[in-house]
C-alpha cells in the first residue's frame, strides 16, 4: 500500500481550539477533553494538537519536532541539522504508554538557532532559512519528518484517537495560552504519523476539516515558490498558502481570507466602490489560491488564532467567547465541554474570518 | 487535354417521387452541381462539382435530396489510400501545391477523448449550479506584480492590464476577407452580448465594427495588413500572430478574388491583389526581436492593453512559451494542429504541428517548473469542440479557450472544407454578395450567443459535479482528470493519472 504523500487521501475530521486573549495558560488536557465528545468524528487513524507559549524557557529558539523511522534517518538528519544550526538542546519527546497507540516512531525534539555564518552566507532571512531546511529534510531525507518548526510552540500528533494521542504525549504537563486540536477520519490510510494533523511550518499550524476540490490547482501554484507538498493533504497546502501570502507577500490574515475564501462576485458587487476594487484585485491577482470545496480551518500563529470556513460554509464550525477566552470547534458540544455555561455560541458565515489576538503583545 | 482522372467524391441522390422540380437546389448551389433540363423536365446533377456542403439537402422543401460518399471506389489498398491517389492525379494535372481548408481531418489521436473528468462522491459534496453561485469569470493577464500599499498601509488595487471574460472562452482569429462581413458582425455582436472577445484576425478592422472595440482583439500578423494607430487603439487587446495551428511555419494567402473593395480598405491593400503574409515576421527573427515588437505595441498604446502572442503548437513549444513569457507578453495563445483555416497547403495542415492537449500540458508544466506561470495567461485553441474540451483544457492548465470552428458551425458551416474556393454556400467563407447575404447576422449572432451560453451552463454543471464553484479552482487542477487507454509517456506529458489510479 502506498504511504501518505505517495497517494492523496481524503478525510473528514473534528477540529477545536481555545485561546486566551489575556495570555492565561491552560494545560493541554483542556483541549484533549473537548475532543473526547467529538469522538465519532474521528476513526482512530489520526489525532493531534498544537500548543502556543509552551516553551517559554527556549522561546528564542526554533523547536523542531521530528519523527524518525529508524536510527540511520536520525543520524542523517542530525548531521544535516548540525551543518545548518546551532543545536542548543535535544531530547526525546516524553511520552507515556497508551495501548491503542502503536507503531511508534522515534520522536525527537531539537531547540535550535540558525548558524550565524551559514545564515549570513545564504542571504536569506532567518525564517526562510529555517523553512528551507525543514522542506529539504522532509523532501529528501528518507524516514525523517519534521512536523513542527516554530518558536515557543509545538505540534504533537500520532495515529490514534485524539484523546489517546493527548495522553500519549503527556499534554497535561504542557501549559500554553493557545491550543488547537484535530481528530481525523481518513477514508483510507496506511497509518503514517506524519499524515496526522496539525500541519505546521514555522509558527503557523493548521487544523482542517474538509476535502478541498481546488487541491491540485492550489498545489501546483504554490509549488512554484519553493514549497513541496510531500503529504498531498489539504492541510499542508493551506499552510503553505498562508505562509506564502503572509510571510512572503506581506498580507494580513484578513486579506488572506479574502483570497482563499474570496467572496462571490455577486457579493462583491454589493460592496462599496473601494471594497469592490480591493476584492476584485485579490481575485484577479491570486486566482490560483482560491480554495473551493468544504473546509473549516483553525490557524494557530504566534500570539493569535484564526478560524475560517469555506465560502459556501460546507462544513460545520461554531465559535464562542467568554471572559476573554475564545473557543472554536466543529460542534457545539466540544465548546460546552470546555465552558459548560457559555451562552453566546454562534456560527460565522462562510468566508468570514474570525481572528483573535493577545491583548498584550509581550507574551 | 488529357482525361480528368479525378472522379466524383459524392453521389447526389434525388428521389424522383419527391422532387417537384422547384429548382431551389439549382439556385442555392454556387458550385453549379444542379441544373434543370427543360426538354426532359428533369433535374440533373454534375456530382464532380459537389463538395457535400449539405446546402441543397437542407433547403430542399420536399426532402428529395441526399448526398452520399460515392460508392464508386478504386481497388482498396491500405498503403495507397484512395485519397492519396486522387491527390497525385490532381497534382499531375495542375503541377501545384495541394490546398485544403479547416482543420486536419486525419485519424490522429484526440487526447481530449481519452481524458475523463472527476466528480464528488461522499467525502465532499457536489454543488448544484441551479441553487448555488457558480462562477466562470476569468481575468487574463500578468499576475506577478508586487503588492503596493499607501503610506497608511492600504493596498493599492492596481494590476497590469487584464482582459475580463464572463466565461473562459473567446472567438478565435478569423479575418474579414477569409470570412464575410456578416460572419464578422455576428461574432462581434455575440462577443459584446456574452461579455467575451472576438478576434479580427490579420485582415484589419472594418470601420463599422469599431463600435465593438471593448470586445475586440486586434491582430498584428506578418503581413501587417490593416495595422494603424486607430486600429491598435480600437482593440481591448493586441495579438501578435506568430503562427497558426493549421499551418505552422508558413504565412497566409488570401486570393485576390476575395479582396473586394471593403476588404481592400480594411486591409489597406489594392482591390483584387493577393494578400500574402510572409512566413515569418520580417522584424522578428528571434526571441529578442519579439520582445521589441511587444514593447513597441505597448508603447503605441500606452501600456493600457494586454499583448497576446499567438503561436502554433510545435515540437519545442514549452521552450518557446517560456521565451514568450519572458518577452513581456501578457498572454500566450497556443493553437493546436487541428486548428482550422480558410486555406492551407494540405501537406502542412495534415503533417505539421502537435496536438494542443500535449502542447498545453507541457507548456503549463514548464512555466510552473520555471516559476513563471503567473507571468502570463494561457489561451488554447485548435480544436476545442465542446464544453467538455474546455473543462479538460482548463484542468490541464489553460486560463481560457479560443473557439473558431465551433463558432462557424453555429453560423451554419457544414465543414465541407472548401473555404479556399471562395464559394461558401453558407455565406461564411466568401465575399460573393449573392452568397454572403445568406448569413443573417441577426440570426447568426443569436446562435453564437446560444452556443456559448449552453457551453457555459455545461461547464458549470461539470464544475459543480467536481465540487468546484469557481473556474479559478479548476485551472491546472489535473487531479480532476484521468486518462483512459493512454501509455505511460502520454500520461507523464499530460501530467495526469490513469483511470483507476
Amino acid at each position: 500500500m502506498l504511504k501518505e504523500g505517495q497517494v492523496r487521501i481524503p478525510s473528514g475530521c473534528a477540529i477545536a481550539g481555545i485561546f486566551s486573549k489575556d495570555g492565561k495558560n491552560f494545560t493541554g488536557d483542556v483541549i484533549v477533553d473537548a475532543m473526547t465528545v467529538m469522538h465519532d468524528r474521528s476513526n482512530g487513524l489520526g489525532g493531534g494538537f498544537a500548543g502556543y507559549g509552551i516553551y517559554n524557557q527556549y522561546k528564542e529558539l526554533y523547536a523542531l519536532h521530528v519523527f524518525y523511522d529508524n536510527t540511520s534517518a536520525k543520524e542523517e538528519c542530525e548531521k544535516y541539522l548540525d551543518s545548518k544550526f546551532e543545536i542548543v538542546n535535544l531530547s526525546k519527546i516524553p511520552t507515556r504508554k497508551v495501548d491503542s497507540i502503536k507503531d511508534v516512531p522515534l520522536i525527537w525534539r531539537y531547540f535550535v538557532a540558525p548558524d550565524h555564518n551559514k545564515l549570513a552566507d545564504s542571504q536569506l532571512d532567518e525564517k526562510e532559512y529555517v523553512a528551507r531546511a525543514v522542506i529539504r529534510i522532509n523532501s529528501t531525507i528518507e524516514g525523517a519528518y519534521v512536523f513542527s518548526s516554530g518558536k515557543n510552540m509545538g505540534v504533537f500528533k500520532a495515529v490514534g484517537y485524539p484523546e489517546d494521542v493527548g495522553r500519549f504525549f503527556c499534554l497535561d504537563e504542557y501549559e500554553g495560552y493557545s491550543w488547537t486540536a484535530h481528530g481525523r477520519y481518513p477514508t483510507n490510510t496506511p497509518g503514517w504519523w506524519g499524515g496526522s494533523h496539525p500541519f505546521a511550518l514555522l509558527e503557523y499550524s493548521v487544523v482542517h476539516n474538509g476535502e478541498i476540490s481546488s487541491y491540485d490547482a492550489n498545489r501546483r501554484f504554490i509549488e512554484m515558490f519553493g514549497y513541496r507538498c510531500t503529504l498531498q493533504t489539504d492541510t499542508e497546502v493551506i499552510t503553505y498558502i498562508i505562509d506564502y501570502l503572509v510571510r512572503k507577500r506581506g498580507l494580513t490574515l484578513d486579506e488572506v481570507s479574502s483570497i482563499i475564501a474570496a467572496p462571490f462576485w455577486s457579493t462583491i458587487a454589493k460592496k462599496t466602490e473601494d471594497e469592490e476594487k480591493l476584492f476584485l484585485y485579490f481575485r484577479c491577482m491570486f486566482p490560483s489560491l482560491l480554495i473551493t470545496g468544504p473546509f473549516s480551518i483553525i490557524v494557530g500563529f504566534d500570539g493569535g488564532m484564526m478560524a475560517l470556513n469555506d465560502r459556501l460554509k460546507l462544513r460545520s464550525m461554531v465559535v464562542a467567547e467568554k471572559d476573554n477566552t475564545f473557543y472554536v470547534a466543529s460542534e457545539e458540544c466540544a465548546i460546552r465541554k470546555m465552558a459548560p455555561d457559555i451562552d453566546n455560541i454562534w456560527s460565522p458565515a462562510g468566508g468570514q474570518p474570525i481572528i483573535v489576538r493577545l491583548n498584550c503583545e509581550d507574551k | 487535354m488529357s482525361i480528368n482522372y479525378v472522379l466524383p467524391l459524392f453521389d447526389v441522390l434525388r428521389d424522383p417521387a419527391r422532387c417537384i422540380k422547384c429548382r431551389v437546389c439549382e439556385r442555392q448551389c454556387a458550385n453549379g452541381v444542379h441544373s434543370y433540363d427543360h426538354e426532359l423536365n428533369l433535374m440533373l446533377a454534375d456530382e464532380a462539382k459537389c463538395v457535400n456542403c449539405q446546402r441543397c439537402v437542407t433547403l430542399c422543401p420536399t426532402r428529395a435530396l441526399a448526398i452520399r460518399e460515392s460508392e464508386n471506389k478504386m481497388r482498396a489498398n491500405a498503403n495507397w489510400r484512395e485519397s492519396l491517389i486522387r491527390e497525385i492525379y490532381k497534382q499531375a494535372d495542375s503541377g501545384g501545391v495541394l490546398l485544403s481548408s479547416m482543420g486536419n481531418p486525419e485519424d490522429m489521436p484526440v487526447y481530449f477523448d481519452k481524458i475523463l473528468i472527476n466528480a464528488s462522491q461522499v467525502t465532499n459534496p457536489s454543488i448544484d449550479p441551479l441553487r448555488e453561485p457558480m462562477e466562470t469569470r476569468v481575468f487574463l493577464g500578468k499576475k506577478n506584480t508586487p503588492i503596493k500599499r499607501t503610506p497608511d498601509g492600504r493596498i493599492i488595487p492596481e494590476t497590469e492590464p487584464q482582459l475580463e471574460l464572463s466565461m473562459p472562452m473567446m472567438f478565435s482569429a478569423m479575418s474579414y476577407g477569409s470570412i464575410s462581413y456578416n460572419a464578422h458582425e455576428s461574432l462581434a455582436r455575440a462577443a459584446e452580448e456574452l461579455g467575451i472577445l472576438y478576434n479580427t484576425g490579420e485582415g484589419g478592422l472594418h470601420q463599422d465594427f469599431y463600435k465593438y472595440s471593448a470586445n475586440t482583439i486586434v491582430q498584428v500578423a506578418s503581413g501587417r495588413f490593416g495595422v494603424h494607430k486607430a486600429y491598435l487603439e480600437a482593440g481591448a487587446a493586441i495579438e501578435i500572430k506568430m503562427g497558426q495551428g493549421a499551418k505552422p511555419g508558413i504565412g497566409g494567402h488570401l486570393p485576390g478574388s476575395k479582396i473586394t473593395s471593403d476588404v481592400s480598405r480594411a486591409r489597406m491593400i489594392p482591390e483584387g491583389t493577393d494578400a500574402i503574409s510572409p512566413a515569418p515576421h520580417h522584424d522578428i527573427y528571434s526571441i529578442e526581436d519579439l520582445r521589441q515588437l511587444v514593447f513597441s505595441l505597448k508603447e503605441a498604446t500606452e501600456y493600457k492593453k494586454p499583448v497576446i502572442v499567438k503561436v502554433a503548437a510545435v515540437h519545442n513549444i514549452a521552450a518557446i512559451a517560456s521565451g514568450i513569457a519572458r518577452s513581456g507578453a501578457d498572454i500566450i495563445a497556443i493553437d493546436g494542429f487541428r486548428g482550422g483555416t480558410g486555406a492551407a497547403p494540405t501537406r502542412t495542415r495534415d503533417n505539421v504541428g502537435i496536438p494542443i492537449e500535449l502542447a498545453l500540458a507541457s507548456v503549463d508544466s514548464r512555466l510552473r517548473d520555471e516559476g513563471i506561470r503567473d507571468h502570463v495567461s494561457i489561451v488554447v485553441g485548435g480544436s476545442i469542440r465542446s464544453s467538455a474540451d474546455v473543462v479538460k483544457a482548463i484542468a490541464l492548465g489553460a486560463d481560457a479557450c479560443y473557439i473558431a470552428t465551433a463558432a462557424l458551425l453555429a453560423l451554419g458551416c457544414h465543414l465541407c472544407r472548401s473555404c479556399q474556393t471562395g464559394r461558401c454556400n453558407w455565406g461564411i467563407a466568401t465575399q460573393d454578395p449573392e452568397l454572403t447575404k445568406r448569413l443573417n447576422p441577426d440570426i447568426g449572432y443569436r446562435r453564437l450567443v446560444n452556443l456559448m451560453t449552453a457551453w457555459n451552463h455545461e461547464i458549470m454543471e461539470l464544475m459543480g459535479g467536481m465540487g468546484i464553484n469557481s473556474i479559478e479552482a479548476l485551472k491546472g487542477n489535473r487531479l480532476m482528470l484521468r486518462g483512459v487507454g493512454l501509455n505511460e509517456k502520454e500520461l507523464e506529458i499530460l501530467g495526469i493519472k490513469h483511470a483507476g489510479e
